[in-house]
């Protein structure tokens, strides 16, 4: 079972403070810190423990500058057995499409039999890569995958739906999944592994070595532009209650009661 | 495919088709074009004709036993020939766990763009469609336009107004449509094992978050939604860290619309609030008064919820006697 996990080296942006740069279509990016894309985390692991079953290979692919580097380490030191950078200044800025573009000008030429990525990007959020790639390689896909059984030539998929409801999929391979977090738990990487890890090769690829174009990734190969980026405004503040816990509750209560809450 | 006209809607949810009628009505008005809706399924002429009341003036229906459940190879082979033949300007799917892969797929397969998860849209100056959406965990607001046509958006739920349903002049288009040959097969759908109770409709919700120091805690919780009657959840780390409960509300877990949120011990980032805008009244107890919660709780309590709770179950439970 050959197995390729597109993997995304992102910053910490939920909890950070954020400022938007000069362009007005970026995040200022100093000062934030970077790591593997926590659905990729669980993608990785999923990879190598049917790995470790099974037999066969992983290999964690990134699009990225130098510094996407401490995220293949660590998928290395995971057990991944080759790792691909991909990096080119005309990559910046590329858009989901663009993204796809570049992962699958490589990816259709190596042998897989199962392509795993994360859900989503914890930076923008698009969960579009995944999907867009499934199609591009025309092949079968399933997102918010949480659990996953293999069998010769299927997998059987378990994905959230609304509603409460789980439904199961059974999918011909090769096919995509986009890992929903909380399918397995990501191993603990000691030190150790992770130094073992740096003796391990990255190979790094630009864009020359894709096949493409100019025309083809960045802003000019990307369908979609950002015309804007904005940091929305604080909203209002609440109204604050106090006094001792049997006053706030007697305040909270009356105002259940007047706006007809209780 | 750039000489097309006509705005789309398609969603295999009912409400939310309706939600983007609404919006997409007003977009077909500013762009002086028709607004269309796609109904799939098996049996859904009534479906179809409802829409009709909607503000859509032609209903694209494709009704057969084959599309009875969604399945994303035959839905996608359906969508994308009717817009291959059709050529809308602007296709609005609903973002729902099935329709966004749908619409990044439907977008790749004709070689356009796709923007996921608008929470606005609007036309610019120039006539083009201008979407925004959340990104960087919620922390910011990309404004996107496209390159290319037709122009795809997904949609959140509640993100836009139902309109008021009135009599409508359009009609309803019969397609016939084949299955395309699947890789996917739906085994089963079943209730979540952990899902007794539905969340998104819970007229109360008491939800607690990192403040919550063991599991047992949440014994305050239950207590206090038991005298009202309503339902308890969580933030995503205690469930995804803590995996002391199976689900969560945020942007990536529930999305919900109760009269009552009482948040606990919930620091308030935007993946959570995100999941709560729908809420009408949010009552926030932390003991940070600088905890972001307090920025869209409608009243804040800077207190220790294992003070508070106990006591306002008490204050509640005398009121409702």
């Amino acid at each position: 079972m050959d197995i390729i996990v597109c993997v995304k080296h992102v910053p910490e942006t939920a909890e950070a403070e954020l400022k938007i740069d000069s362009t007005g279509k970026n995040i200022e990016k100093t000062g934030l810190v970077y790591d593997i894309n926590e659905w990729d985390d669980y993608a990785l692991e999923e990879a190598v423990r049917i790995k470790e079953k099974q037999g066969g290979t992983v290999t964690a692919i990134t699009i990225g500058a130098e510094d996407s580097d401490a995220t293949l380490r660590k998928c290395l030191a995971r057990g991944a057995d080759k790792a691909i950078r991909l990096t080119d200044p005309k990559f910046v800025d590329s858009d989901g499409y663009a993204i796809a573009k570049i992962l699958h000008s490589v990816i259709k030429i190596l042998h897989y039999d199962l392509i795993l990525t994360g859900m989503q990007a914890g930076d923008d959020g698009n969960a579009a890569v995944g999907p867009i790639l499934a199609q591009m390689l025309n092949i079968p896909h399933a997102t918010m995958v949480k659990k996953l059984e293999l069998a010769t030539g299927t997998a059987k998929v378990n994905r959230e739906l609304e509603g409460g409801l789980e439904e199961q999929l059974e999918v011909k391979t090769p096919a995509l999944f986009s890992v929903q977090t909380g399918i397995n738990e990501p191993r603990y990487v000691s030190i150790m592994g992770i130094r073992k890890a740096m003796q391990k090769e990255i190979k790094v690829m630009t864009l020359a070595d894709t096949g493409l174009t100019e025309n083809d990734v960045g802003t000019a190969g990307s369908w979609t532009r950002i015309e804007k980026l904005y940091v929305p405004p604080v909203e209002k503040q609440a109204e604050f209650l106090k006094g001792t816990p049997d006053e706030i509750a007697a305040k909270v209560t009356e105002i259940l009661k007047s706006r007809g809450l209780i | 495919m750039s000489e097309g006209k006509g705005v789309w809607v398609f969603s295999e949810n009912a409400d939310l088709m309706l939600e983007m009628l609404g919006k997409g009505r007003e977009i077909a008005d500013k762009l002086g074009s028709k607004l269309a809706a796609v109904v799939v399924g098996s049996n859904v002429a009534d479906r179809a004709n409802e829409l009709l009341k909607y503000g859509a003036d032609k209903v694209y229906l494709v009704d057969n036993a084959v599309f009875g459940r969604f399945q994303a190879e035959a839905y996608l082979g359906v969508l994308y020939n009717l817009v291959v033949n059709y050529k809308p300007e602007t296709v609005l799917i609903g973002s729902t766990k099935n329709g966004k892969p749908l619409a990044a797929r439907l977008a790749t397969r004709l070689e356009v763009g796709c923007v996921p998860d608008c929470s606005r849209l609007g036309v610019d100056e120039k006539g083009r469609l201008v979407g925004e959406r959340i990104t960087y965990g919620g922390n910011a607001v990309a404004k996107l336009t496209f390159k290319t046509k037709p122009q795809i958006v997904t949609v959140p739920s509640r993100a836009f107004e139902k309109p008021q349903p009135k009599d409508g002049s359009g009609q309803v288009i019969k397609l016939d449509a084949k299955a395309e040959q699947a890789k996917t097969e739906v085994v089963e759908t079943k209730p979540l094992e952990t899902s007794n109770v539905r969340i998104e409709e819970a007229e109360v919700i008491v939800s607690c978050g990192r403040g919550l120091e063991k599991k047992e805690d949440r014994a305050l919780l239950d207590e206090l939604a038991g005298v009202l009657c309503g339902q308890v959840g969580c933030s995503r780390p205690l469930a995804e860290d803590r995996k002391w409960f199976s689900e969560w509300v945020g942007l990536s877990g529930h999305k919900v619309k109760p009269k009552l949120y009482i948040a606990c011990g919930i620091s308030g980032v935007i993946q959570h609030v995100a999941g709560i805008r729908d809420a009408k009244v949010v009552v926030a107890i932390n003991k940070d008064e600088q905890a972001p919660i307090f920025e869209v709780a409608d009243y804040g309590v800077v207190g220790n919820l294992y003070e508070i709770l106990p006591a306002l179950k008490e204050a509640l439970k005398k009121q409702l006697q």
